[in-house]
């Protein structure tokens, strides 16, 4: 049977779960005898903790015990993704608002909350910082005691890193006109619906842990780290996380829920509030200073930027995300001479976790707003200027990295053509065009394994988590495919360490190009065996056969692979496995480790209305073309590529977490943080992709779930100062700031 | 120990006769009590429509309504829609839009579009992203959403 799966709208693998209410998230896990953890934090950024009584919580009826960093190891385990320095449960001082300094463990969840409420903290508050300007002056206390830093050049300081990138010689440039502006992007959370979820149990002489993680194999090594256990005693478990965004990386409260059940000897489960959600991960807060030099013909000569990434009190993953979004600084652009200083700064805040694009959106917004200026202040169209400089089909962009991967040119001039780029507009209306460019995966490693089974049913087997990008269908259309069965003989199964082979991380949108391989080599794998099958069964040598896609050719037949599968395994039945493989490989040379494995490019434009009198602003319009190289689901690609347009005009429009003045989070809650509702969507939002299947994934794909928010803000500001002459420069593009930059132009 | 009282209330057709803690919500009970799970836990506060649920065919956050106040209630949850393992046409058509994709806010947006079409059974877009609006996805479906109402809307009109 030959079976088209490539490029069909198959229906989600685990849809009907998903809309029966039947999907089983970690916080909906029926696991008996499970006690319940609440913890217990100091509404303070920054405070020195003098001492912590439980004897009181202790006696509420049903408090089994309290934990704080009295009941840990000493030295603290401390742990993170690039830097091992965020300890399990506050010690001796916390320094963001939200860090936990105790958790009750009780019988129940009413009594774990109501003895939250009675563990008597004695503190002193300290000064907080929680700005880029504070924690670089000179006299600011040090964030982090140098002992659990990295010795290095900045180890007396806040910065927690400092990269330098570039080529050509700046300096040296002669440019007919220089732009040269700062644009300020805010600290924001991923609040997806889920908020995170732990569960944690003993299970013989190891653990078994529950997580909403994206990252099982990550969260694994963490556990088994500060346990001092081996993995294979390490078990995690990781059910599709309700949304994931970046937020659900990497490991956070993981290790104080292991060291609690170890402790109680049983089950024990934290499911984090929505507000407890908010001060546990978050995006980078940015300034930029971008100096443009410019020929009067609008040809870049040079770019000059200066990022600042304000991350918080542990460095989590803030350095890989600065230096990462700061060597594309420069975008898709030819540029003869580029340089970037980049500075991961430590403060008083909530960690930095990973957020989708990846500090890309960041430095996005300053590029192409500054090119804007750029094209103004030439009297040169601002679609034009763009396609002026994008590099070509197969040119570096930076030097020594992948070069472009797309026809970027195709992508941009379709974006141009559904937003009828040149078209006269009404008075108080505005378009804004923007492109954004973000690296793929730098290195990757992914395992998977395929069984095909007696009945031709087939199981696939990947460390993949599924958070809503629908990685199952993807894996399950790929396996239909080469094995020639239909999709729904075809089972997904992900997310648990002792089933699953090992993956790296689900993140970059990676998964259907680096573990789409992996499966895509597995299935390949079993048509080596089934080959080797057809040659013993009608004796004929296998280099004669071939295997292609669910067929399998004889020098004088055709025979589904299923026929012979089953013929060959025989009246005893059994499988044949294939295992899989998929590797993005380190280059220790690279600035960053390595090359990009694919770009996701994207081109957005819109059309907007601006509010004379309040300063809001209505997207009318909204386009956006990203380059999948394939869409191998066009339904999910459609609904990845929507979601994430949407949460970028939430980022855009009004999305910022408010610190007071003494860094705590004022707005920690779904009305007061304000994403995006059902009526806060464009008057038209229409998505288009670009195929031309030139990814490095199984048919050509590429991966395609960040593109459409790479640069919305941009072209949403763009717009605005289209229809109104106002320049905003610092995010978001709310009422008030839109209403005061008119003002300002007045 | 909490106080407890009996409540007695019809949940998926089905009638029930138990004791509740006083001070719990329904969403509480619906979860822990009775271990129908699908209906969803995010900001207890009734502003994301998670835990949305049917109170004698309203939509009401489950969060905000303590377990005691629905004696005597008829309640209606996500497991409820399906009938005899078959899926009812708003689920259908989610499934074949796209409409679920985390999934998890998608209980809710089903509860509250099923109310929209009990008492309004040809809704225009505008009328969908109005009585959607307090059930928030940060997937941001919203257009696969208000598609799949839509469809099922015509469908109900054969």
């Amino acid at each position: 049977m030959k079976v088209d799966n490539i490029g069909a709208p198959a229906q989600r693998l685990g849809g009907i779960d998903r809309v029966t209410g039947h999907q089983r998230y970690v916080a909906d896990l029926p696991i008996a005898d499970t006690l319940h953890a609440k913890l217990v934090a100091l509404d303070c950024a920054h405070a020195r903790i003098l001492s912590i009584d439980t004897s009181v919580a202790e006696k509420v009826p049903g408090v089994v015990f309290v934990m704080t960093a009295d009941d840990l190891p000493t030295p603290m385990p401390r742990f993170g993704p690039q830097y091992q320095d965020r300890p399990v449960i506050a010690e001796g001082t916390t320094n963001y608002h939200g860090e936990p300094v105790a958790a009750v463990v009780a019988e129940t969840k009413d009594a774990a909350e109501e003895a939250a409420t009675l563990v008597k903290v004695e503190f002193e508050e300290l000064p907080a910082i929680f700005t880029v300007e504070a924690a670089l002056d000179p006299a600011a206390e040090l964030i982090q005691d140098p002992s659990i830093r990295r010795p290095g050049p900045f180890t007396e300081t806040n910065i927690l890193t400092e990269y330098h990138f570039g080529w050509g010689d700046v300096d040296a440039m002669d440019a007919d006109m220089v732009v040269e502006h700062t644009y300020a992007w805010p600290m924001q959370t991923h609040f997806a619906i889920e908020p995170h979820g732990y569960i944690a149990a003993p299970d013989g002489d190891g653990i078994i842990v529950w997580s909403s993680i994206q990252h099982p194999y990550q969260l694994q090594k963490t556990v088994a780290t500060v346990l001092g256990m081996p993995l294979s005693k390490v078990r995690v478990i990781a059910p599709d996380p309700g949304g994931g965004f970046g937020g659900k990386q990497h490991p956070k409260l993981e290790p104080l829920v292991a060291f609690m059940a170890m402790r109680a000897g049983r089950p024990v489960r934290l499911i984090l509030s929505l507000e407890e959600a908010f001060q546990g991960v978050r995006r980078a807060g940015t300034e930029v200073k971008v100096r443009m030099g410019l020929k009067s013909d609008g040809t870049l000569v040079f770019q000059d930027y200066v990022n600042r990434f304000l991350i918080g009190a542990y460095g989590d993953t803030g350095d890989r995300i600065s230096a990462k979004a700061s060597f594309l600084s420069a975008g898709p652009y030819r540029t003869p001479a580029v340089r970037i200083v980049s500075q991961a700064i430590l403060s008083h805040t909530t960690p930095t976790h990973p957020y989708r694009g990846f500090g890309i959106p960041q430095v996005t917004w300053a590029r192409e707003s500054c090119l804007d200026e750029a094209a103004i202040a030439l009297g040169i169209d601002r679609l034009e200027i763009r396609l002026h400089n994008l590099v070509r089909y197969g040119e570096e962009h930076v030097p020594g990295d992948t070069p472009a991967d797309g026809d970027w040119a195709q992508t941009v001039r379709k974006a141009a053509e559904e937003i009828h780029w040149g078209t006269p507009l009404p008075p108080g209306q505005g378009r804004g065009i923007a492109i954004g460019v973000k690296s793929g995966p730098t290195t990757g490693l992914s395992y998977a394994t395929v069984r095909f089974l007696a009945d031709a049913s087939v199981m696939v087997f990947s460390g993949t988590s599924d958070m809503g990008q629908g990685a199952r269908t993807i894996f399950a259309q790929i396996a239909a495919e080469e094995l020639g069965v239909s999709l729904d003989r075809v089972a997904v199964v992900m997310g648990d360490t002792a089933v699953v082979p090992y993956d790296q991380q689900t993140s970059a949108s990676r998964s259907s190009v680096l573990m789409g391989n992996a499966v895509l080599d597995a299935c390949r794998d079993i048509q080596r065996k089934i080959r080797a099958m057809a040659a013993r069964l009608h004796d004929v040598e296998e280099a004669e056969i071939t295997v292609d896609r669910g067929v399998v050719h004889l020098p004088d037949a055709e025979l589904p692979i299923v026929d012979v599968l089953k013929a060959g395994l025989g009246r005893m039945g059994g499988e044949v496995v294939g295992n899989g493989e998929a590797r993005k490989e380190a280059f220790p040379d690279h600035p960053l480790g390595g090359t990009a494995l694919f770009f996701e490019f994207n081109c957005t434009a819109c059309d907007v209305a601006v509010d004379p009198e309040t300063g809001e602003v209505t997207i009318l319009r909204h386009v956006t073309v990203g380059d999948v190289g394939l869409a191998l689901n066009p339904v999910q690609v459609t609904g990845q590529d929507e979601g994430a347009a949407i949460m970028g005009i939430g980022h855009a429009l009004m999305e910022h977490l408010i610190l007071d003045d003494k860094g705590r989070t004022r707005n920690l809650g779904a009305i007061d943080y304000r994403i995006p509702t059902s009526l806060d969507l464009p008057g038209e939002l229409h998505s288009f992709s670009i195929e031309n299947a030139d990814g490095p994934g199984p048919y050509g794909i590429k991966g395609i779930s960040e593109g459409s928010l790479l640069c919305t803000a941009p072209a949403v500001a763009g717009a605005v100062r289209d229809a109104t002459g106002a320049v905003v420069r610092r995010l978001p593009l709310s009422p008030e700031n839109v209403w005061r930059a008119m003002k300002e132009k007045t | 120990m909490n106080e407890m009282m009996q409540v007695e209330m019809t949940v998926n057709g089905r009638v029930r006769s138990f004791d509740v803690a006083v001070n719990h919500t329904l969403l509480e009970v619906l979860r822990d009590d009775i271990g129908l799970t699908g209906t969803k836990e995010c900001c207890v506060v009734g502003e994301c429509g998670a835990c949305t649920v049917l109170i004698d065919g309203v939509p009401m956050n489950s969060c905000l309504m303590l377990a005691v106040e629905a004696d005597g209630a008829d309640v209606l949850t996500v497991e409820g829609l399906a009938t005899d393992g078959h899926l009812d046409r708003l689920q259908q058509a989610f499934l074949e839009q796209g409409a679920a994709q985390c999934g998890f806010c998608i209980p809710g947006q089903l509860m509250s579009a099923h109310a929209l079409l009990q008492r309004n059974p040809h809704p225009t877009i505008d009328d969908i992203n109005e009585a959607l609006a307090g059930n928030l996805c940060r997937c941001a479906g919203y257009q696969q959403i208000s598609a799949a109402i839509m469809s099922s809307a015509e469908g109900a009109g054969r």
